[in-house]
Formats: C-alpha cells, structure tokens, sequence
C-alpha cells in the first residue's frame, strides 16, 4: 500500500488507523511517567483516607521541611550562578577568544564526560581532592600554610556541595552555551566596529541583549539540574545535610516523617520548583532561537 | 586583540584545572593505601572484591536490557511520528522531556507507590519483576538523551522517500523498520545507547530504593566504610564515562549527536 499521496479521505481512514503506531509508547509514558507522578500529585491534596486536604500542604510550612527547601534553593542557585559564569567564560574563551583551533573539539569532549560524571563517584574525586586529608587540602596547608578547614571550609557542607556540583555544571553550560555564541555573526561585530563602537558598547547593546535569553534559561536548566540532584549530596554528606532530595529518600525509607502524604506534599513541591524552572527555560530558548539559528 | 586572546587563556587554565585537579588528586589518593609508597594496592582491593563484580555485572546487564527497551521503544514510535503523525512530534517530545523536569527520586517515589505488593500491579512483589520495573524506570530516566539522539538522526534521513522505496520493493513494515530504518541511523541509536549506559552504570536513586543489587548502591556501601577504595571506584567510573563518550564521538562523527 504504498499511496502515500491518497485523497483526503482516504488520509482521514489513515490517520485513525495511524494512531495505532503509538500506543506503545502512549502506553509505558502512561504507566512508568505519567501515572506514577500524577498518583504523588493527587495524593499530595489527600489524607490517609483519601479525603481531600490542604493539610499535607500546609504542613510543608513547617521549620524543618522549609530550611530543607530553602537550603536546596540556595545550593542550587550557588552552583547553577557559579557554573554559568565559569561555563560562560570558558565557551567564550574557545568560541570567541582566539585560542587554537583544536582546544575546542578537546574542550567539547571533556565536557561531554564531565556532564555526565556524576552521582557517587564525584563525591568521592572531591572527598579526595578537598577532603580533610585531599590533595589540594594539604598542598595548601604546606606550600601556604593556609588550613582551609581551620577557616571553616567543609567539603560536607553547603559550599562544599555547591563547589562539587559545579563539576558537572560548568560543562553543561558549555555544552548549551556554545551553539549561541555561535550564533553571533562576524557581521554584526564588524558592522558596530564600523559605526565606532568599542568592544564595550558592542557586548553591551548587542551581545549580551541577543544572548541574555540563552543564559538566563541555561542558568535556570543548571537550578534543576542540580535541585533533583540526589546521588552527589548523599555521597558527600551522608543523610546529614537537610535537602529536600535527602529528606525525601529519607522519608521514602521511613526513617523521618511516618506521614505517607506529607512526602507526597514534598515531592510535589520539587516537581513545581523544576518543573517552573524548565517552562521558563523553555520560553527562553524559543526567545533566543529568533536571532541564532 | 591581544588582550582578549590573554583572558581567554587564563578563563580556560581555570576551566581546566577545575577538570583536572580533581581528577589528578583522586587517582593521587587512590595510590595511597600503603603508607609511605604509591601502589595499585586499592584497585587490586576492589577488583577482586566478588561483590564488585557481581553489582558491576548486574548493572552492564540492566543497562544492556535498558537500551534494548529503550530502542525499541523510541525508533518505532519516532519513526511513524515522523512519518504518519507529525501533528503529534510536539507533544511526543515534551513527554520525553518530562524525566529532566520529574526528579529520579520522585519517580521511585511514584513507583514504589504505585506498584507495591498491594497494589493491583504488584511490580516490586518479587526480585524478578522489580528487575523489570527498574530497567523500565531506567528507560524513562534516558529518554530524553535516546529520543532526541534517535530524532536528530531520523532528520537527516528523508524516512519518507525510503519508507516508499522499500514499500514499493514489496518490503513489510518489520522489514522497513530493521533493515532499512535502522542501519541508516545506526550511528544516533549508539550514541542514545552510550549516553544511556553512562547514565544507568552508576545510578544510585532507583537502584537503592527498589533495593537491587546494583552497581550504585555498592558504591555507597563502599564509600561509607573505606578510605582508598572509594576513590579508586571513582577512577574507574570516570574511564567508564569517559569510554561511552569515546564511543559516541568515534559513532558519531556526522554531529547528530545531542549531547545536550
């Protein structure tokens, strides 16, 4: 049956037959993404029962599970500015800073592997670089006499862990990063040049104006990805640090809160916090392709 | 000019040794167990350790029956959006986006929910049936990465033309998908089917609360009671990671991978 170019109606039998071709894949979105999330969301508004509350919600606002949200938004904030930052410097030193040619197919594959480095194992590389007894701790301690753990450094702590996430941060902001700056035509430089503008006036009305959208967007992608994050913190710190992500696992295990319904509340409250950051970075990124495709 | 050329210099030598230090300090400790000298004392540790190679093995297998799942999940379905329900792309891909915005955690959450012993499809009821629900699990934490990786090559095919060529030589659709679609994007599904292993090898969340023997939790166990060891399971997971990316750009040399 190879009429591909068939009148309108007979398209239309097709097409209710084309459905078909998905259902597969309708199916298992439907019962191992979908339904899960959708049981923690509806039960996020009951009780034990099964009746309708806002009990759950309300009990998110106390102390303990506030701090937890608070401190997972200040490392996630941490490491998503910090990474953006260095990852913005880093793509445009090998976009747009002149060095030679092969530093960046170099530069791209080692991002590529540092994205995904992840979980346990970047815990334990930073444990033995910052740790107590790591490398750079005592090559400090030695050559500079500075005890950074004296001055109240802890690889266990909050920035301990916003410095460990920027690991995989850094390289994910070049990886999206890069493309963009791509996108800035020689032209433009050259024709502000041309009109007199400096290097300044250049980046200020122009570069920065077509790029904001692009950064502003990866930089909230980078505040996901690292307020999901689970593996890392826990390696790092054990059950000790207070993230919303130990809390939950901690709950899951039963170890914490004994209230079935309050963890959905939790779980809620994180798929709305990424779930917010994700839309708007997608807003921005259909802002940004209007002027670099 | 010049002066641009001295910072880019100097914002890539800080990009970098925030690469490298870590690496150099990690494999630095992971020499050190026995005092005063270097050895390889810690790999010789781990390597041998029979629960290394069963959590190692029992992970490689789940990844490998995670991009079976996984590709024979994505291609068909990206092929016929491609070719029979284009209206319907948009949606398809924001479902397959949907696990970069649901943390792992709350997806475990759902599932343990969802599919305990007394629910009405009681997955985690015996060690072979959770199997099966984190491999699935992982097929949903790596959809994103096999979808867009298995669409891009899609698009630099023209599906149509091919699909009317064979249908013409007489070919069914079984024969269409693998014997013509496939071979055709071979080079996107590996690189879906690396990033895919790099993801699920050391995955710790799904692993350790359906509480399966995989190479995850094992870390963890490590991590919290030896000193060297951990550090040397680090190295060997960066050159894991670092093989799958190989393997990627090595299958991957016409860009249609999404690393992204």
């Amino acid at each position: 049956m190879p009429a591909i170019n068939s009148p309108p109606a007979r398209s239309q039998a097709r097409m209710s037959m084309a459905w078909i071709g998905i259902v597969p894949f309708a199916v298992f979105a439907l019962l191992f993404l979908l339904l899960p999330t959708g049981f923690l969301v509806v039960g996020a508004f009951q009780d034990a029962a099964g009746n309708f509350t806002f009990t759950n919600i309300v009990h998110l606002f106390q102390p303990t599970i506030l701090s937890a949200y608070w401190i997972s938004f200040e490392i996630s904030a941490a490491s998503a500015l910090g990474g953006a930052l260095l990852g913005f410097m880093l793509a445009w030193a090998v976009v747009l800073g002149g060095l030679p040619k092969w530093l960046r197919p170099t530069l791209m594959t080692f991002c590529g592997v540092a994205s995904n480095f992840a979980g346990l194992p970047l815990a334990f590389a930073f444990l033995a670089t910052l740790g107590r007894t790591g490398l750079v701790t005592a090559f400090l301690s030695q050559a500079f006499d500075i005890n950074i753990y004296r001055s109240g450094f802890n690889i266990l702590s909050f920035w301990g862990l916003a410095l460990t996430y920027l690991y995989f941060q850094i390289p994910l902001m070049v990886l999206i990063l890069t493309p963009a700056l791509d996108g800035l035509k020689t032209e433009w430089r050259e024709a502000s040049s041309i009109l007199g503008a400096t290097r300044r006036q250049y980046w200020t009305h122009i570069a920065l104006p077509i790029l904001w959208p692009s950064l502003l967007g990866t930089t909230l992608l980078l505040f996901a990805n690292s307020f999901g994050a689970i593996a890392t913190a826990y390696g790092l710190t054990g059950s000790s640090l207070n993230i919303v992500t130990i809390l939950l696992y901690a709950q899951i295990r039963g170890d914490v809160l004994h209230d079935q319904n309050l963890g959905y509340a939790l779980a809620l409250g994180m798929i709305l916090i990424t779930g917010l950051s994700n839309a708007a970075y997608i807003v921005l990124r259909t802002r940004s392709e209007r002027w670099l495709q | 000019m010049k002066s641009e050329r001295i910072g880019a210099w100097i914002a890539l030598l800080i990009g970098a040794s925030y690469f490298i230090i870590p690496l150099i300090a990690t494999f630095e400790f992971s020499l050190r167990i026995k005092r005063g000298q270097y050895s390889f004392e810690a790999y010789r540790i781990v390597f041998s350790d029979p629960r290394f190679q069963a959590t190692f093995l029992y992970s490689t297998i789940v990844a490998v029956a995670t991009i079976v799942v996984g590709v024979m999940l994505v291609v068909p379905t990206a092929y016929w959006l491609q070719l029979r329900l284009p209206r319907l792309r948009p949606y398809v891909e924001f479902i397959t986006l949907l696990p970069l915005v649901i943390p792992a955690i709350v997806l475990v959450f759902g599932y343990l929910r969802m599919y305990n012993s007394s629910s009405w499809l009681p997955m985690t009821a015996n060690p072979t049936s959770t199997n099966v629900l984190l491999t699935f699990g992982y097929v949903t934490l790596a959809l994103p990465y096999m979808y867009r990786a298995v669409d891009t090559g899609l698009r630099t095919i023209d599906v149509r033309r091919l699909t009317e060529a064979a249908q013409i030589l007489g070919a069914r659709w079984p024969t269409i998908l693998f014997r013509v679609i496939f071979p055709n994007i071979r080079s996107a599904i590996l690189s879906g089917a690396f990033l895919t292993f790099a993801i699920v090898i050391g995955e710790f969340t799904l692993a350790s609360l359906l509480d399966r023997p995989a190479f995850g939790p094992y870390l963890q166990l490590v991590g919290a009671n030896r000193a060297y060891e951990p550090s040397a399971l680090a190295i060997i997971a960066f050159l894991v990671t670092w093989a799958c990316m190989g393997l990627i750009q090595l299958f991957a040399r016409d860009r249609t991978l999404a690393t992204s």
